[in-house]
């Protein structure tokens, strides 16, 4: 192993920057190819309505315009995939009604953009309106259909007591927490709760370049994915091709947070425009598009209640809810709450009773936006603690303290019947209680207090799960068959030492900005001693790396990661023999460090790698036999999930007057494994706070009863600025995984997953003198105010 | 309609139709794609570029209200091979994920330097609230700003702050 900073846990600066600061990245619409014609959506105003007539002829004649699509041109080419199909699959236009706003009705096919987006006006649709239902329960109670003619507006509803039974061990919770209730030493608190819509807003909005080649009857597909191979396999099922001669190509991406984590219908039309057309077909998504043609995230409303007794010990927690689907399932739409129902009992061993209906509505589709029911079951356990905490009089980290599961309990199996890998609970949050001085911090509060103030200190433990696993999990429907490419949650890796000794390393994520290639170069460089700068990472083109599922549920370092590793640790092996043969070693004595390869205690005796790839290329110099070249796969399937998790901490003060919040401090001790590097560690963790206190304090996905967006731009969908924001203090602790041989756990989306509950918690803790004990997020002052009205009475 | 400007210091000149925004004739006349396109619409940032050595948002202005300008984008921001001091700053303080309001934070980054050679961090974060980033919760830009302002005085950056050797709260 080198001592060498960019081994794994130290710091190097991003092998991505360099490009990218100069303005040199390359992201799909910085792509150009000669001759391409460019695409504009008709889109649907109306939440609800049947299409009477679509008229093109005005658009289609036109100077520029090369073609108008409807849904008649491309009906035979079936839905938009999806990978947990239960309920309305959408159809790549709208065909015969719309059931959202924003629905693509037509495409145009023009010269240039100005001329499309044109033309796209200039197509006439004969709408007549039908019922739209927004509101959740009402769609529930199922008066107004979302589809004409359905049965019934909810597609499923998840029990924790048989969410996959006879695969998982499950016992039913709920006559156990029945009887916890007659106790009388017991209080039962219990709220209801929402957890609002978001719009995901990656700064890029999403594009796609299309380019199919007749002569070899291939297709170039530039796109801004987050499952480059996935879109690949989607593609070639949709168009009848072998995935190989698909070339999916996800170059610099702009932030995805699961908004690029899904087929498109975009993507699947541009494909079909160009093989038609036999040009290059470009799309590129305005931000209004962004707003209701990329998915959406959360649209969840449950009541969270406790039971437990007067002391702070929890006999039953149950959650009953709603989760919004939208109109359409796409990728994953109804599975999402399921992997919330992974973490519902947060840190706490307690008694679970969890029940989620899945309801569609004359809405954009949800699906996975950055922590992906997890940040929504952490909000419901961690609102819902605090507020028992309240009613027993106790401190909220004394509470969470009393139920945790304890260090010895791992691995521990959870309600549901998921092991978690490894876990120290207790140390983690004694870490952030001791740096923050807790009691001071509870001292200061009670002197602004006294003060006429309303300063709220709020905290917030969770559990993540990533890497999601085992194996039969694809059976589940987290498996890619629906897009022609059955796998399950393994990742890949490619590691080969080129004939100068440079190494080239290939793999089959999907980032946006997490910087695996920086991270995977240390992983190779620290196995195998090659110099940092001599190890080249690439990714996300499927012509050339082995498949992979792409990049979400923080899964990266922790699957495909280990596969890298997995693969140096087989090019070590091969390449020890060489040196073994070329110093008249034995292979076991080989040690790997300083660009080169050494005998154990003789740190003279060495060789370079230049000089080991010659001989691995010019198989006359090596070992007998020995099969020429120097480069090994590996395909990781881990065994379990990695079971990441941390506290938080916010102190807040408000301001009675206005309803302001300020954010004075803000705290997170996550602890997410060895870290490879702790720079990148901080900078997910960072973004991902930011993400969770955009939802508790400014976003909103608002609908309004017709079903329309009323919070379509960035003004009236305002995702935290830079004043919005404290510095953050970061701290951590290391209880490392077995479940990969790093011992790295991920850390994508744990920021977001700890935060929204730790600014509410924090707010409401600032105004529990007025007796305020919940308000809906987010915390916008108007809200806030109106809380402290109804308050004061 | 005919326009010429100054770009990164060359003379630049094309014809567009009066209704093409300049960030459309940086990005598809000058192939300059370094500057973004995130909303169209001023609200995100990822255009900014300096006009007559102010920041802009280049999809608020057309191309022809340029005309006559000396515009400088990101792709004019380093010196040769070295790098201006907030490109730096950004690299050895990890400023950007994606990198997709780079570009943009960057000009508004060393705009805000050339005003104000010592911002405070309440400075900077109001100075760069035109420049929306979804992946970095600002932390490291601010850091990475702060560290562009001590190289441009002459001064040694504060160390970083990342969370680094010991457990706990660094
Ligand atoms: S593209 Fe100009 S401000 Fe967003
Ligand atoms: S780095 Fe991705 S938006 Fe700022």
């Amino acid at each position: 192993m080198t001592t060498s900073i960019s081994a794994m846990g130290g710091i190097v600066r991003r092998k991505e920057d360099p490009a990218l600061i100069a303005g040199q990245g390359k992201y799909v619409d910085d792509i150009r190819l000669n001759g391409e014609a460019v695409t504009a959506f008709v889109r649907s105003p109306f939440a609800h309505a049947r299409i009477n007539s679509i008229d093109t002829s005005a658009a289609a004649a036109m100077p520029g315009v090369v073609a108008v699509y409807t849904i008649d041109d491309v009906r035979h080419l079936g839905p938009v995939l999806a990978q947990v199909p239960v309920g309305v699959m959408r159809p790549l236009l709208a065909d015969g009604a719309v059931h959202h706003a924003g629905e693509a009705v037509a495409m145009v096919v023009a010269e240039n953009s100005y001329v499309a987006r044109d033309a796209a006006e200039a197509v006439m649709v004969d709408y007549e309106p039908l019922p739209a239902v927004v509101d959740m329960k009402a769609a529930v109670a199922g008066a107004t259909k979302v589809h004409e003619g359905s049965e019934s507006n909810v597609l499923v509803t998840w029990f924790s007591h048989d969410w996959w039974p006879g695969v998982f061990e499950l016992v039913d919770h709920r006559p156990a927490i029945a009887e916890a209730k007659e106790r009388d030493d017991v209080v039962v608190v219990s709220q209801e709760m929402t957890n609002q819509r978001l719009i995901p807003t990656a700064i890029e909005p999403r594009a796609v370049l299309a380019d199919w080649n007749h002569g070899y009857n291939r297709v170039n597909l530039w796109s801004s994915t987050q499952m480059p191979h996935a879109l690949a396999g989607a593609v070639a099922k949709t168009f009848g091709l072998p995935s190989n001669e698909v070339h999916v190509v996800a170059p610099e991406v702009g932030g995805g947070f699961g908004a690029k984590l899904n087929i498109y219908p975009d993507e699947i039309l541009t494909v079909f425009a160009s093989k038609a057309l036999d040009r290059p077909v470009r799309w590129t998504e305005t931000r209004r598009e962004a707003a209701f043609s990329t998915i959406q995230g959360r649209g969840w409303v449950a009541t969270a209640t406790i039971t437990g007794t007067k002391d702070g010990k929890i006999l039953g927690y149950e959650l009953d809810g709603i989760a919004d689907m939208g109109a359409y399932s796409q990728n994953f739409t109804v599975a999402i709450p399921v992997l919330g129902l992974f973490v519902a009992q947060g840190q706490y061993d307690i008694p679970l009773a969890w029940q989620v209906s899945c309801v569609q509505t004359n809405t954009q589709t949800t699906d996975a936006y950055r922590g992906a029911g997890r940040p929504e079951a952490s909000y419901y356990i961690e609102r819902i603690i605090d507020m028992y905490a309240a009613a027993i009089d106790m401190d909220p980290a004394d509470v969470r303290r009393k139920n945790f599961f304890k260090k010895e309990d791992f691995p521990a199996t959870t309600a549901i019947g998921l092991t978690m890998d490894s876990g120290d609970y207790e140390r983690n949050l004694d870490t952030l209680i001791a740096d923050v001085d807790y009691a001071g911090l509870r001292a200061m509060q009670a002197a602004a207090r006294a003060e006429g103030r309303y300063v709220g200190i709020g905290l917030s433990t969770y559990v993540e799960v990533c890497g999601f696993a085992p194996s039969v999990l694809a059976e589940f429907g987290f498996g890619w068959d629906a897009y022609g490419m059955p796998t399950s949650f393994s990742g890949s890796g490619l590691v080969r030492v080129n004939p100068d000794g440079s190494a080239t390393v290939i793999i089959g994520t999907g980032p946006s900005g997490q910087g695996h290639q920086t991270t995977w170069a240390q992983v190779v460089s620290d196995r195998l001693g090659i110099d940092y700068d001599s190890v080249r990472v690439t990714h996300g083109n499927t012509a050339e790396s082995p498949t992979g599922v792409g990049t979400f549920g923080s899964r990266s370092a922790a699957v495909d990661g280990a596969a890298t590793y997995e693969a140096a640790e087989k090019v070590g092996g091969k390449a020890a023999d060489i040196v073994a043969h070329m110093l008249e070693a034995s292979a076991e004595d080989i040690r790997f460090a300083d660009g080169g390869a050494h005998v154990a205690g003789s740190p003279g005796h060495k060789v370079t790698w230049a000089e080991i790839a010659e001989v691995a290329y010019k198989p006359h110099k090596g070992p007998d036999g020995m099969e020429a070249g120097l480069e090994a796969h590996a395909v990781f399937s881990p065994g379990n999930a990695t079971w990441p998790f941390g506290s938080h901490l916010a102190v807040v003060e408000v301001d009675p007057d206005t309803g302001n919040v300020e954010i004075q401090r803000y705290v997170g001790i996550d602890d997410c494994g060895n870290r490879i590097n702790p720079m990148i560690v901080d900078g997910q963790i960072h973004g991902g706070i930011a993400q969770g206190i955009g939802q508790a304090m400014f976003e909103d996905a608002i609908y309004d009863a017709e079903g329309n967006l009323l919070s379509g731009s960035l003004i009236d969908y305002p995702i935290p600025a830079a004043g919005d924001l404290p510095a953050f203090e970061l701290g951590w602790t290391n209880t490392p995984t077995d479940v990969n041989p790093m011992g790295v756990k991920g850390i994508g989306e744990a920021g977001t997953i700890g935060s929204a509950q730790t600014i509410v918690n924090a707010v409401v803790d600032a105004l529990a003198p007025l007796g305020v004990k919940h308000i809906d997020m987010p915390l916008r002052p108007r809200r806030v105010w109106d809380a402290i009205q109804k308050a004061r009475g | 309609m005919h326009v010429a400007m100054t770009v990164n210091g060359r003379e630049v000149s094309g014809d567009v139709e009066p209704r093409t925004l300049l960030v459309h004739f940086i990005r598809e006349n000058l192939r300059l794609t370094g500057t973004h396109v995130g909303c169209e619409t001023s609200y995100c940032g990822a255009c900014t570029i300096q006009v007559d050595g102010a920041a802009v948002k280049s999809c608020t202005m057309l191309a022809v209200q340029a005309d006559g300008a000396t515009i400088r984008t990101v792709e004019g921001l380093a010196d040769g091979d070295q790098l201006h001091a907030v490109q730096e700053g950004f690299w050895e303080r990890h400023g950007l994920q994606c990198g997709f309001c780079t570009p943009g934070m960057l000009m508004s980054a060393a705009s805000l330097l050339e005003q104000n050679a010592s911002p405070s961090e309440d400075e900077i974060r109001h100075a760069i609230e035109g420049n929306l980033c979804r992946c970095t919760g600002y932390h490291n830009i601010v850091r990475s700003i702060e560290y562009a302002a001590s190289k441009l005085r002459g001064e040694e950056p504060a160390p970083p702050d990342w969370t680094m050797d010991f457990e706990g709260v660094s």
